[in-house]
C-alpha cells in the first residue's frame, strides 16, 4: 500500500473512494430493498420506504408460502434438470470438439475451422432455428432447451486455444507408451485444463440457470417451466393468485411475495458467486480482445 | 519410353503423397471419431438454419415445409423496407445500442482507474466483486428489481417521489422514460464486469512509468492523464470497435422482458419484431427476411469494424 503523502494525496484517495462507495450504494441498494421487502410484514410494509425494518420486525411467511407451493417445487426440479442435463450435453460435445481441433497435425483441420466459423459470424436470427427445433418435434421437451445450444462457438474456440498450449511433448510421451487418444485426453490434457474447465462449464451453467427465453419459445406447458418462467409469470401477475390468499389473516402483501421469488431465483447464483468469481474473471480475459 | 517413366514416377509420388495423407488420416482416426457427433449436431443445428433461412425468398406454408413453399424472390423484403416499421426499428435499435455504448463504456473505464487508484485494498476489492455480481443476474430477476425500483404502485423511486409531494411516473410505460431505464439498467448491469479488461490493461502499463512520473513530481491525475490512459487507449478503442460491430444487438432478453404496447414506439427493436412477428403472428417469411437483413448487415459491420480496429492498432504501434 502506498503511503498517503501530501494533502492532494489525501483528497485525491477521499474523492476516489467517495466515488466508489456511492457506485457501491447504487449497485446494492435496489438488491437490498429487494431483500428487505421479502421479510417485511403486511402491516409495516409502508414504513421507510422498505429499506430499514428491524430485524425483530422480520417474517419468512413471504418465503414458506412460496417454497411450500407445488408449483415453486415443480420450477425448481426443471430448472436443476435443465441446468445439470443442459451442462452434461456442453461438455459432451465441447470437449471433444475443441479437443479434435486443437491437435495441429489433424488433416482437415483448416477445413474444419471455417466451417466453425461460418455460423458463428453469420446468424440468420431466430425464426430459421425456431423451424429447425420444431420439425424435430422438440418443443415440450428439456431436449428443446438443451440441445440448441449445446456448443456454444466462443466457449468452444477458447477451450480449443487452451488445449492447443499445452506441451505437445506431455501427449506424446503418453502415446509413445500405447495409449489411446481417449486416455491422453482424460488422464493429461483434462487434468491439466482444470481452471478452464470450470470456467466454461460454470459460463455454461449459469446460462442455463437464467435461461427464460427459450423455455417460453418452446415450453408450452406449466409442468416444464423453469424457475425463471415462474418469476416472471409472477412479476407479470399472470398466476400471482395461486400463491396468495387475499384473506383478511394475509401475513404477507403480493410485493413480499413477489420479492421473495425473486430472491430465492438469484439466491444460488448469489451463494456459489464469491466462490466461483475468480473462474468468471479469467474466463472474461480468456476470450481477450482478439476476437 | 522416358515419357512412361516420368509418368510412373509421377504416379508414384502421387500416390505415395495419397498414401501419406491416408496415412496421417488413420493415425488421427481417433480425433475424426470425437469429431463424429459435435459434426452432427453442427449440421443441423447450426447449419439447418441457414438453410432455412431460404424462407426468407420464398412465401412460407407451414403445410408445405421448407423445401415446397413456392418462391416469391424479394417481396418480403420489400415489405419491410416499406413498412411503417422499417425506420422506427433501426431508429430504435441504433438508439438504445449507441446510448448504453456511450455511458457504459466511459462508467466502465472511470471504475476501472478509481478502482486502480484507490489505496483501500479491501475496500476497492469488494467494490470490484459487488460491482460484477449484477453481470449474472438474469433479466427476469432485473424486471423484478426494476419494478420494485421504478413501478408507480410499488416502486422506492416513485415512494420517494410521492412523499416529496410529487406524482408518480409510470418508467417502464412511459416512452417519455423508457429508453432512460433501458440504457441505465444495463449500464447498472454491466459496467462492473466490462471494467475487468480495463483493469487487466492497466496492470499490463510498466510500473517504472509511474516511477518515474512521481519522481518528476507529476500529480495523481497527471498521472492518469499522460500515463495511465495512453496505456489502455488501444483497448478502449478495440472494445468500442468490436461493440460497434455488434450494434443491432440492443438487447433482446432485456426488451422483451421490461417493453409492453405502450414504449414499442421507443424500445421496439429489431429482434423483438422478428420474435413477434414470427413467433407470435406466424408471418414466418417476413420475420426471416427481416432476421436476415440484420444478419448481412451485422456481418459485414462486424468486418468493417474489425479491419478498422487491426489498422488504428498497426498505425497506433509507430
Amino acid at each position: 500500500m502506498r503511503k498517503i503523502k501530501s494533502r492532494e494525496e489525501l483528497t485525491f484517495q477521499i474523492v476516489t473512494n467517495v466515488f466508489l462507495g456511492l457506485l457501491l450504494v447504487i449497485v446494492i441498494l435496489p438488491l437490498w430493498r429487494v431483500f428487505m421487502l421479502s421479510v417485511t410484514p403486511f402491516k409495516y410494509s409502508d414504513d421507510s420506504f422498505g429499506l430499514l425494518v428491524s430485524p425483530a420486525k422480520w417474517t419468512i411467511e413471504a418465503y414458506s408460502q412460496f417454497l411450500s407451493h407445488p408449483s415453486f417445487l415443480l420450477a425448481f426440479r426443471n430448472s436443476l434438470i435443465i441446468m445439470f442435463g443442459g451442462l452434461a450435453i456442453n461438455l459432451f460435445m465441447t470437449v471433444p470438439m475443441a479437443y479434435s481441433l486443437s491437435i495441429r497435425t489433424l488433416p482437415g483441420r483448416k477445413g474444419l475451422n471455417v466451417l466453425v466459423m461460418i455460423p458463428f459470424l453469420f446468424n440468420p436470427g431466430l425464426i430459421p432455428a425456431y423451424l429447425v427445433v420444431t420439425s424435430l418435434h422438440l418443443q415440450n421437451t428439456f431436449w428443446a432447451v438443451m440441445i440448441p445450444g449445446a456448443i456454444g462457438i466462443y466457449n468452444m474456440f477458447i477451450m480449443r486455444n487452451f488445449f492447443a498450449e499445452i506441451p505437445i511433448d506431455l501427449k506424446e510421451a503418453a502415446r509413445i507408451d500405447g495409449a489411446s487418444e481417449l486416455f491422453v485426453l482424460f488422464r493429461i490434457v483434462l487434468p491439466l485444463s482444470l481452471p478452464i474447465m470450470l470456467t466454461i462449464g460454470l459460463f455454461y451453467a449459469v446460462g442455463h440457470w437464467n435461461e427464460f427465453f427459450t423455455p417460453i419459445l418452446y415450453l408450452n406447458s406449466n409442468k416444464l417451466q423453469p424457475l425463471p418462467v415462474l418469476l416472471r409469470n409472477i412479476l407479470m401477475g399472470l398466476n400471482t393468485n395461486e400463491f396468495v390468499e387475499y384473506d383478511a389473516f394475509s401475513q404477507v402483501s403480493v410485493q413480499s411475495l413477489k420479492a421473495a421469488s425473486i430472491f430465492i431465483t438469484m439466491l444460488p447464483m448469489m451463494m456459489a458467486y464469491p466462490w466461483i468469481q475468480k473462474y468468471f474473471v479469467k474466463g472474461s480475459l480468456a476470450g481477450g480482445i482478439k476476437g | 519410353m522416358a515419357d512412361t517413366s516420368v509418368s510412373q514416377s509421377l504416379d508414384r509420388a502421387t500416390r505415395s503423397k495419397g498414401n501419406r495423407l491416408w496415412g496421417e488420416i488413420v493415425r488421427h482416426r481417433a480425433f475424426y471419431a470425437m469429431l463424429f457427433i459435435p459434426l452432427v449436431y453442427f449440421m443441423i443445428f447450426k447449419y439447418g438454419p441457414l438453410v432455412n433461412a431460404q424462407i426468407a425468398f420464398k412465401d412460407f406454408m407451414a403445410l408445405d415445409g421448407v423445401w415446397k413453399s413456392p418462391w416469391v424472390g424479394f417481396k418480403n423484403f420489400i415489405t419491410f423496407f416499406s413498412s411503417i416499421y422499417f425506420w422506427e426499428l433501426i431508429r430504435n435499435t441504433m438508439f438504445l445500442s449507441l446510448g448504453k455504448l456511450a455511458l457504459g463504456l466511459p462508467m466502465a473505464v472511470i471504475l476501472a482507474l478509481a478502482i486502480n487508484e484507490s489505496s483501500m485494498r479491501r475496500f476497492k476489492r469488494f467494490v470490484q466483486t459487488v460491482t460484477y455480481l449484477p453481470h449474472f443476474l438474469s433479466w427476469v430477476v432485473m424486471y423484478g428489481v426494476l419494478l420494485l425500483l421504478l413501478s408507480p404502485d410499488e416502486g422506492l423511486l416513485n415512494e420517494i417521489i410521492k412523499a416529496l409531494g410529487g406524482k408518480e411516473i409510470a418508467f417502464l410505460q412511459d416512452p417519455k422514460w423508457y429508453p432512460t431505464v433501458v440504457i441505465l439498467s444495463d449500464v447498472w448491469k454491466e459496467m462492473g464486469w466490462s471494467a475487468i479488461i480495463y483493469l487487466a490493461a492497466i496492470t499490463g502499463i510498466d510500473p517504472g512509468l509511474y516511477e518515474a512520473a512521481e519522481v518528476e513530481g507529476a500529480s495523481r491525475l497527471k498521472r492518469i492523464r499522460y500515463i495511465t490512459l495512453p496505456g489502455i487507449v488501444d483497448v478502449i478503442v478495440t472494445i468500442a470497435l468490436l461493440r460497434l460491430g455488434t450494434i443491432l444487438d440492443a438487447g433482446f432478453h432485456q426488451i422483451f422482458m421490461t417493453y409492453s404496447v405502450p414504449v414499442y414506439s421507443v424500445g421496439d427493436i429489431i429482434d423483438t419484431w422478428v420474435y413477434r412477428q414470427g413467433v407470435l403472428d406466424f408471418q414466418f417469411s417476413l420475420a426471416t427476411a427481416v432476421g436476415l437483413f440484420k444478419g448481412v448487415l451485422g456481418l459485414s459491420l462486424v468486418w468493417a469494424f474489425n479491419r478498422l480496429s487491426r489498422r488504428y492498432l498497426d498505425a497506433s504501434l509507430f
